[in-house]
């Protein structure tokens, strides 16, 4: 690897931690880029779940980046290797991924894919809480020596040229492993940093909290930092936007990032408000930006939140969304979200929703997908305006004092 | 006067078919037409952008499930079906009765009406005829279809006769019933089984009231084929000339094209979406499953000379391999499917305007079979019928 040609631009660093910047260089002809801090695009063999080409398009603003699981398309790889243009003629998308496989077929599979980028193999199983100081020392081995075997590989490879290695930072929950994790693959040539197993949910807050700290120390500035979501292990834990205060201030964009497909699939709308637009204009307008939230007040029960930040499960909600399939939508004409400009939004109603929910209708998760998708999106991008402003902490409060708000 | 109008702009001069424009409340219907199926108010994931970005100016919704929820009055409040689904063209509902009769179990048909329990909550429901016609008033679609009384195509005896003479009288209790009849228009559903008598005196009785439109139903019933296109072609032959014809749960292309041939305009059937569901891509050589290991390595489209979104974007061997892990696969079949059905209708209004159509079928006959004695006979004898042969 002739040095790597992704490169991250930081416009601003808030508190020395929070970074707003643009990676680039992306793409094997290096013409992407992504804004930090951002979320990939999360698909299914290349497909953002439930929508096609029409319906995804609908939405402005996506990343240049798609993110695919390659547990998803291992099984495709003969094909691929058949079909020589690569994933993203296949599927029509780029891609980046991990998987649990030897470092052969790992690698066959990357040349088959040509990603623009892809996460190295991890030995990652440490995330589960009581994992002994031994067992998390020998997957930061490993994980080492897969990302070593991998560079080797790589290096030799000229299906890979212009393709870029992201190394994986392992240590589960103990501190010293993180830090000699995160220091040594720093040495290594790789474009990136993934932390693994730092979703919300699978670990103390505060230890968590404490561990992306002592992480953003160690790792360079210069090079981007990802979160990456056990996606396929634990398919239905991630973050929450904004949850603990945290997001953004340690990741620039979050991998596997199955938000929105699992609040879409519980059959939620997401509806956090995040306007802190100081334009006296757009500031009156902005308690109302999310429909109902002052109604809530007077309203309790018109959303049921448990004002729980940990996801346990796929059918536990968090407060920054809406269950549609609940009762009080049957008759409410609005949209999900006023003001919003996504295709779902602009054309139908809370109450036509629910009732796509309550049939069980294919549509209600295009719907949703594309609501929460431009929500999510949205939502970076307003994180990336608050740092460029110097006000994430309003941001902060402004998300959080909503939750306040409707666990009331 | 009724809210529908009906211009032939050319007729077959061989066959009984013809090309009109049949003006709506919505906008100009181009027939012959196929009108996908919406259930639910919505069609099996594909948004209404998409379904009116393929041509479509008309499709269904079942009333019998949107009577049930969300129900009328809150369809009414959201400004009709479509309102609710926001859909800015044409609709058509049915009565709700076939539905009750074929899928509810406890239904009880007397002359005030279906009685049926719900499967919701297990309260009895009578569906009169009023009660038809005020669902779909609450629903606004642009055409009604009358209350009939529905037995199935092979049931014969006296219960045909009783289920004909019946529908004529409920025909008249929704004309009386219809508030709307300046903005909603309501067919009448021509009956009598496979009994040739009996579906000439319902002919010579129901076409004596003033409807907009006329539907031939109570066929596609798992009749023999050869029953089916002599009660088709009976029905035409006795239905006024300027007046919409409407064979319904009619979708495989065969019978589209031969139904044509007799003089129908209109048609409807699940067909389509459905197996679309389970994978299987409509193609001008019949079928082609999506799902079958020959396709993980053809990276040709579903059909290469279709202009759906569908193929001009993906490959068999993408939706194969997408078709394991997201429902995303059977939406882009789901449209390319309607697209198909919508393409071939256009493709034969062309062709009868052009006056080409019996060539046409002959076109679309030897492409859909690998060789002549494999024609369906009964296909051969209702072209024979209208003038058409096949070599
Ligand atoms: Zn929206
Ligand atoms: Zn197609």
């Amino acid at each position: 690897m002739a040095g790597s040609r992704v490169k991250l631009e930081l416009t601003r660093v808030v508190q020395g931690r929070s970074r707003l910047g643009v990676l680039k260089g992306l793409g094997r002809t290096g013409q992407h880029s992504l804004e930090v801090p951002g979320c990939l695009l999360h698909t299914h063999v290349g497909t953002v779940p439930h929508l096609t080409q029409d319906t995804l398009h609908t939405l402005s603003n996506l990343p240049s980046v798609t993110q695919v699981t390659l547990s998803n398309i291992a099984e495709h790889q003969e094909v691929l290797e058949e079909f020589k243009d690569g994933f993203r003629k296949f599927a029509v998308w780029g891609s980046g991924g991990r998987i649990e496989l030897t470092v052969a077929k790992f690698m066959a599979l990357q040349k088959a894919v040509q990603p623009d980028w892809y996460q190295s193999m991890a030995d990652g199983e440490t995330w589960q809480n009581n994992t002994s100081r031994k067992r998390v020392r020998k997957s930061v081995d490993r994980t080492l020596a897969h990302l070593d075997e991998c560079l080797l590989v790589h290096q030799k490879s000229q299906e890979l040229e212009g393709v870029e290695i992201f190394g994986v930072v392992e240590g589960g929950d103990i501190l010293e492993e993180r830090v000699r994790s995160a220091r040594e693959t720093a040495k290594r040539p790789v474009a990136g940093f993934c932390l693994d197993g730092l979703q919300t949910g699978s670990m103390d807050r505060a230890l968590r909290t404490q561990l992306i700290t002592a992480l953003t120390k160690e790792l360079p500035e210069d090079k981007p930092r990802g979160f990456s979501l056990p996606a396929f292990i634990v398919p239905h834990k991630c973050s929450t936007p904004g949850g603990d205060g945290e997001s953004g201030s340690s990741s620039e964009f979050e991998k596997e990032d199955l938000k929105e497909a699992v609040v879409t699939e519980r059959g939620c709308a997401l509806c956090f408000g995040f306007d802190i637009s100081p334009d006296p204009e757009l500031a009156g307008r902005a308690p109302h930006a999310v429909l109902g939230l002052d109604e809530e007040r007077d309203m309790a029960g018109e959303t049921q939140q448990n004002g729980d930040l940990n996801l346990d499960d796929q059918t536990q909600m968090t407060s920054f969304e809406i269950n549609l399939k609940d009762k009080s939508y049957q008759d409410d004409f609005r949209p999900l979200v006023e003001g919003c400009g996504c295709y779902c939004c602009k054309n139908h109603q809370r109450a036509y929703l629910h009732h796509l929910l309550v049939t069980n209708e294919l549509l209600a998760g295009v719907l949703l997908m594309i609501h929460n998708t431009a929500h999510y999106q949205a939502f970076f991008g307003a994180l990336r305006e608050a740092l460029a402003i110097d006000k994430l902490d309003l941001l902060k409060r402004r998300v959080l004092r909503e939750r306040a708000r409707q666990t009331q | 006067a009724s809210p529908l109008t009906l211009r032939i702009v050319a007729e077959c001069p061989v066959t009984k078919a013809r090309a009109c424009d049949i003006i709506l409340p919505h906008c100009a219907v181009s027939s012959p037409v196929f009108m996908p199926v919406g259930t639910q108010g919505t069609l099996k994931g594909i948004t209404v952008d998409q379904l009116e970005g393929l041509g479509c100016q008309i499709c269904l919704g079942n009333t019998y499930h949107l009577g049930m929820r969300p129900g009328p009055d809150l369809i009414e409040k959201a400004n009709g079906l479509h309102g609710f689904m926001n859909w800015k063209r044409n609709l058509l509902t049915d009565s709700g009765g076939f539905q009750m009769v074929s899928l509810v179990e406890l239904s009880e048909v007397t002359e005030e009406g279906v009685k049926f329990k719900s499967p919701y909550d297990g309260k009895e429901i009578l569906l009169s005829p009023e009660k038809s016609i005020s669902i779909q008033n609450s629903l606004g679609s642009d055409i009604m279809m009358q209350l009939d009384d529905v037995v199935s195509s092979t049931v014969t005896g006296p219960r045909v006769e009783e289920a004909m003479l019946r529908s004529i009288r409920w025909l008249d209790r929704c004309i009386a019933a219809n508030k709307k009849p300046d903005k909603q228009n309501l067919f009448a559903i021509i009956q009598g089984g496979l009994n040739a008598e009996l579906r000439k005196a319902c002919l010579d009785e129901m076409t004596q009231r003033d409807v907009p439109g006329f539907a031939i139903g109570g066929l596609s019933g798992g009749e023999e084929k050869n029953d089916f296109w002599r009660m088709v072609t009976l029905s035409t032959d006795h239905l006024p000339r300027q007046k919409p014809r409407y064979l319904m749960g009619v979708g495989y292309a065969v019978d589209l094209v031969v139904c044509v041939a007799l003089g129908c305009d209109m048609f409807d059937c699940v067909f389509p979406t459905r197996t679309a569901r389970f994978g299987s891509a409509l193609v001008p050589w019949g079928s082609l499953q999506v799902k079958h290991k020959q396709y993980a390595k053809d990276f040709q489209p579903i059909d290469p000379d279709c202009q759906c979104p569908t193929c001009k974007r993906h490959s068999r061997a993408y939706l194969h391999a997408l078709f394991k892990s997201d429902t995303a696969a059977m939406h882009h079949i789901t449209i390319h499917n309607i697209a198909y059905q919508l393409t071939l209708m256009r493709s034969v209004r062309q062709s009868i305007v052009e006056g080409r159509f019996p060539e046409f079928i002959r076109t679309f006959m030897k492409r859909m079979f690998p060789s002549p004695d494999q024609y369906p006979s009964w296909a051969v004898d209702a072209l024979a019928s209208v003038n058409v042969t096949l070599e």
